[in-house]
């Protein structure tokens, strides 16, 4: 049997976890993969270039407009029948969506999966990803959000698959969508950003994130991330959070500055490939993780290092 | 409007788990324990709702072993009015969780559960959702901001992007983010007042609820460690460095 990957987009296109969650979707069998929106004939067709995809179900209906996960749980569900596995990247949208259509198959998800070890076991970070645990389903169907960062993407092109129409399924209307605020910015997104600067209480105001990192994450092409305690306190939106409940990200560098490096935040960035931090405590636990320490006035040396690079 | 909010009791979050030399499992044993973070939010909102004169009893209900109690005790000090333990010695996956929620919710003819967005110890992220999908009610997950009224509940979610809000039709499943609210402290003359609040004990069977997991855990073990690093004396030597070394610039 195939498995179904259910595509994350938008306006800008398929996003780069769910081309993650096809690499690990690979690993299991022939790959399908689900675009549900409305008037979302562009996205089906660069769907069908993704290399490894041999069909695109396409589900258009304004009912899956706003991925709500009521509508999207049904619209799964009346196509599980076909398939073995259902994946989705863990993003928002996943973690909403998925464990909801699981529970309507009698099916326990696999959260957020980091490895793909056979058909039935996989491989799960717990407690803050202070553990690896690896666990073996015995439902008959898997239903699995999968952690992209731990996965290489698949290319964006080469591959040409089949485009297929679904029906919509039925849903009773429950939920609706009112609106949304969504963080505009230049930047790459956190999860698909080759580059990350991060910041934390230790720059006191949002000011500050405009004044000193912005210039720097310009300069490296870089997305700005943030602690929790910098979102709490209103220096940065929400979707800047790094760490066991923001985003999980694993770029090539990450700079934490004024980060002290509490195990929720380590959480959402240790396997990043090089890490460097700035802190003035040179006892602050960001520097057991860090490649490379600067003890220091973030004040001081950020300026220093925009003028460096 | 009867509330009811799930609350698990972890190993408390300030706590650096080990994993158990034989990869069994994280070691619990005389390990510090308290209330998952996101369900001391559910319960904080549940109260407040509570305050607003727009919910008329909180029902906090915890499923685990015996000690669960405890955790059950904290949300009533915080002003849930009554508790149900559903005792098992088991490892109850979300799956089991969501159907053992459902009975109690139907039983006690709730227009709304509250729940974390995630437990901090499994980090499943799930038991929410399948709560509302197998009572066939709406979900409004992540939450930042609710307002409950008569009939529905506008909820504004956490998304990647930012903000969503959705409005659903009750009664409906609400999980907690992080910035839905400060949880309160319990004071001390309501941590006495917890201990006169009634904790009705279940058992899954009660509920015909069957517990058996589908998951089997076959090895837990630690990530692999990250190599030591340098300090660096200055931003020219860790540019230079990171040019010349690590090569990500
Ligand atoms: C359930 C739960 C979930 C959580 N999830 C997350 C999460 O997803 N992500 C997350 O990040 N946190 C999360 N947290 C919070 C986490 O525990 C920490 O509180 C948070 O990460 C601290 O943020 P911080 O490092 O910015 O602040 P602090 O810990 O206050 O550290 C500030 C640092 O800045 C340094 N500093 C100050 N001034 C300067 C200066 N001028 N120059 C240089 N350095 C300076 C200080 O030395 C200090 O190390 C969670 C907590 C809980 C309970
Ligand atoms: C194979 C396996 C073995 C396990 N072994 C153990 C073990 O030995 N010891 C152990 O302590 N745990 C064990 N667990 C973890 C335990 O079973 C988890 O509680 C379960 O998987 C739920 O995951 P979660 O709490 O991360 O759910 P999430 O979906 O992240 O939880 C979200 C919310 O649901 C509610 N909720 C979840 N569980 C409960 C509950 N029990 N009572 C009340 N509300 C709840 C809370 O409001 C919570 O915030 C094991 C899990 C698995 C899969």
């Amino acid at each position: 049997m195939p498995v179904l990957v259910v595509l994350d987009f938008d306006a800008e296109g398929i996003k780069q976890p769910s081309r993650s969650a096809i690499a690990a979707a690979a690993k299991l069998g022939e790959v399908h993969v689900l675009v549900a929106g409305s008037g979302v004939a562009g996205v089906a067709a660069a769907a069908a270039k993704l290399p490894g995809v041999t069909k695109v179900l396409v589900a258009d209906d304004a009912a899956y407009a706003h991925h709500l996960a009521e509508p999207m749980a049904s619209l799964i569900v009346s196509l599980a029948g076909n398939y073995s596995h259902i994946l989705q990247a863990a993003t928002a949208s996943g973690k909403n969506v998925l464990p909801r259509a699981a529970a309507l198959l009698d099916v326990q998800p696999i959260s957020d999966i980091s490895g793909v070890v056979d058909a039935d076991t996989f491989i799960r970070p717990i407690y803050a990803g202070n553990a690896l645990a690896t666990v073996k389903s015995a439902d008959a169907k898997k239903v699995i959000t999968v952690r992209a960062a731990s996965f290489d993407p698949v290319p964006a092109e080469g591959g040409a698959a089949a485009i297929e129409k679904v029906a919509t399924a039925e849903n009773e209307a429950k939920s609706s969508y009112l609106g949304e605020e969504i963080s505009k910015s230049e930047r790459p997104e956190l999860t698909a950003a080759r580059v990350i600067i991060s910041g934390g209480r230790g720059m006191q105001n949002g000011e500050n994130f405009a004044k000193l990192i912005d210039p720097i994450a310009e300069k490296l092409g870089a997305a700005v991330g943030a602690s929790r305690a910098a979102v709490d306190a209103g220096y940065v939106p929400n979707d800047y959070q790094v760490g066991q409940t923001g985003k999980i990200v694993a770029p090539e560098l990450y700079i934490a500055v004024g980060i002290s490096g509490a195990i929720q935040h380590l959480a959402g960035m240790k396997d990043s490939k090089v890490i460097v931090a700035v802190n003035k405590d040179e006892d602050a636990p960001i520097f057991q993780v860090a490649d490379y320490g600067l003890v220091g006035d973030l004040f001081n040396v950020l300026p220093e290092l925009e003028k460096a690079l | 409007m009867k509330l009811l909010v799930a609350v698990k009791r972890v190993v408390d979050y300030n706590v650096k788990v080990r994993v158990k030399s034989d990869k069994s499992g994280v070691e619990t044993a005389g390990v510090k324990m308290s209330m998952n973070p996101f369900d001391e939010i559910a319960v904080e909102e549940a109260v407040r709702l509570k305050e607003k004169g727009v919910a008329s009893e909180i029902i906090a209900v915890s499923i685990g072993i015996a000690q669960s109690q405890e955790t059950i005790r904290t949300a009533l000090a915080m002003g849930a009015d009554r508790g149900v333990l559903v005792e098992t010695d088991a490892a109850v996956e979300p799956l089991a969780v969501a159907k053992i929620l459902k009975e109690v919710a139907l039983r006690e003819g709730v227009g709304a559960v509250i729940l974390g967005k995630q437990a901090i110890d499994d980090d499943m992220n799930a038991t929410g959702q399948m709560l509302a999908a197998l009572l066939g009610w709406p979900q409004g997950t992540f939450a930042s901001k609710v307002e409950l009224a008569e009939g529905a509940a506008t909820v504004t979610r956490e998304v990647d992007g930012g903000l969503e809000t959705v409005k659903l039709a009750l009664p409906a499943v609400i999980t907690t983010d992080l910035r839905l609210n400060e949880p309160r402290y319990a004071s001390l003359p309501n941590i006495m007042k917890a201990r006169k609040k009634e904790i009705s004990t279940l058992q899954p069977a009660d509920l015909n609820v069957d517990v058996t997991p589908r998951l089997t855990t076959i090895s837990v073990s630690e990530p692999p460690a990250r190599k030591s690093g340098v300090k660096v004396p200055d931003v020219a030597t860790l540019v230079e460095k990171l040019r010349n070394e690590a090569k990500v610039i």
